[in-house]
């Protein structure tokens, strides 16, 4: 019984690497990926900076959070959910999606471990060069102000690693759920500009959360997304209290719990009601 | 002339009506794309609602300012679908040698190929956000500023559709790390929704002197909108600045030129 799971789970590895090889293909298009987000970082900093030097009352968040809050989205922006896998919706209208069903493997989980690559490969690469420029480059260049602060302490740091692997298995539920959708409707990119709109916003990416009016701030911490940026972004500049903290991932657990059980729920009953397309 | 003109609104035609065989979906992207700039739209709205007036920029002048380049914007992504999906569609397959072939010029004839009909949820979004500028500012619309106006909106059109074209045309020699591009046309438009003059000089500089954007966008909006600049811009100058716009396209639109000439098929 316990040899059957580690294969099952080596299976699950081998899907996780293997697509991770094919998405690392493309290198070029990483580096234009990099210094487009630069870019925007740089532009969101100036925005950031021309509100608070008007600011009549105190924000609620430092400049310094904000720092970190803009550079860890930008360096990060590939793990938001706002698209789905083209691969997998392939599968869709070309009939593929019946051989997926014949798989030894739980269909759920088989695409979870296909989405963790496909979300993951394409931003661990354009991480690293991104976070040399906010660490490094900024303060050579004369933009100190501007450069990626460290965790807040060495605490906050290792809360935010931990909430960070929560905020990646949110967004792979989160994704999955789209590639889901599409059992009901082929035409995938219906949900998916949807969520390529409220995502980025409702997450933190666009506008740090804090910032928004205070009685939308109720709202705003119960929602989902907010576990994709807000809460790790907030936990490594110290903005969320390390007492707060543990809370906070919990939250982030309790979401991701029920994304996944409601993705693997609707997957079972499009199992039954499912049509193939084609002949 | 009016022969190229006519075959290219044949074909626009042709390219909607396709378009419209998937109703359903169609008007599911557009309430997308309508909801997508909305949201994005509160993020500035919550910026002005927390901190307040950047100097004399009101949320209303911003508005302005946003609304004016989102219908630009969106209004030449509808119909420069044809240049921005030219390197997948026509490059990497071949496609592109068959319309070589064709008796017409090879600009329309990949211009009108395809229309992105989904980002009129954008263009109608813009709109409303225009609507709630001017109601709100109550602009006093003399002639002249009318005309700016226009000579403004025109320019800015030409320079987001040059950007296009010069995406395509890198696309005889890379399709790979065009994302580049997407600084100066998604990364300028959302730049220039904010007074240029918030931005870092170099930054300014950059978008006025190589990438006119502030020539087609902030100058010209100034002096419609009559605020100070302190960037030390005249009516004058605000009034001469969108000609860069189409300076801008006309050297784009020769370096397309130049792409077609050395282009080398992709093969057999």
């Amino acid at each position: 019984m316990q040899s059957l799971t580690v294969a099952l789970l080596r299976s699950y590895v081998s899907v996780v690497a293997a697509r991770f090889r094919v998405l690392l293909q493309y290198r070029a298009a990483a580096l234009a990926g990099v210094a487009t987000q630069i870019f925007w970082g740089c532009i969101k900093l100036m925005v950031l900076g021309a509100f608070y030097a008007v600011a009549v009352t105190t924000p609620p968040m430092t400049f310094t959070a904000i720092v970190a809050y803009v550079w860890l989205g930008q360096v990060l922006f590939g793990l938001l959910p706002s698209n789905h896998d083209p691969e997998l919706q392939g599968l869709f209208t070309s009939g593929g999606v019946a051989y997926e069903l014949l798989r030894p493997l739980d269909l759920y989980w088989f695409w979870f471990a296909r989405t963790l690559a496909f979300r993951t490969a394409p931003t661990l690469s354009r991480m690293v060069p991104g976070i040399i420029f906010a660490t490094l480059v900024l303060p050579l260049i004369g933009l100190p102000e501007w450069a990626l602060p460290a965790p807040a302490s060495v605490a906050h740091g290792l809360m935010f690693l931990l909430s960070f692997v929560v905020t990646v298995m949110l967004s792979c539920a989160i994704t999955i759920l789209i590639t889901i959708s599409m059992f009901w409707m082929i035409e995938g990119r219906g949900i998916s500009t949807f969520m390529y709109g409220v995502v980025p916003v409702f997450s933190g990416m666009i506008v740090p959360l804090p910032l928004f009016p205070d009685w939308m701030q109720p709202f705003l911490y119960w929602q989902p997304f907010r576990g994709l940026c807000d809460v790790p972004f907030r936990i490594y500049s110290g903005d969320i209290p390390l007492a707060m903290a543990s809370q906070e991932i919990m939250l982030q657990v309790m979401w991701t719990v029920i994304l996944v059980l409601f993705g693997y729920g609707l997957i079972a009953r499009a199992r039954v009601r499912l049509v193939v397309q084609g002949g | 002339m009016i022969a190229a003109i006519q075959l290219f609104g044949r074909l626009m035609m042709i390219a909607i009506r396709g378009q419209m065989q998937y109703r359903g979906a169609f008007l599911f992207m557009v309430a997308g794309t309508f909801v997508t700039s909305m949201v994005q739209a509160i993020g500035i709205w919550a910026l002005f609602d927390r901190f307040g007036n950047l100097g004399v920029w009101t949320v209303a002048h911003v508005a302005f300012l946003y609304g004016t380049i989102n219908i630009v914007f969106a209004s030449v992504d509808i119909t420069a679908r044809g240049f921005d999906t030219f390197g997948s569609s026509l490059i990497r397959t071949g496609q592109f040698d068959r319309f070589l072939l064709r008796p017409a010029s090879i600009v329309i004839l990949v211009a009108a190929r395809e229309v992105a009909l989904h980002k009129l949820g954008q263009l109608l979004q813009g709109i409303f956000v225009l609507t709630y500028a001017l109601i709100s500012l109550e602009i006093d619309w003399t002639l002249g500023r009318l005309a700016l106006y226009v000579f403004a909106v025109s320019s800015m059109y030409a320079f987001f559709y040059a950007i296009q074209i010069v995406r395509a045309t890198m696309s005889f020699w890379t399709i790979e790390s065009l994302e580049i591009l997407n600084t100066i046309s998604h990364g300028g438009m959302e730049a220039a929704q904010y007074p240029m003059s918030i931005y870092k000089e170099s930054f300014t500089n950059f978008f006025t002197y190589v990438i006119p954007l502030a020539c087609v966008a902030y100058f010209p909006m100034v002096g419609v909108l009559d605020v100070p600049d302190p960037l030390g811009s005249t009516l004058f100058t605000q009034s001469l600045a969108p000609l860069a716009g189409y300076v801008f396209f006309a050297v784009c639109l020769s370096f397309w030129f130049f792409g077609v000439k050395n282009y080398q098929s992709t093969g057999s």
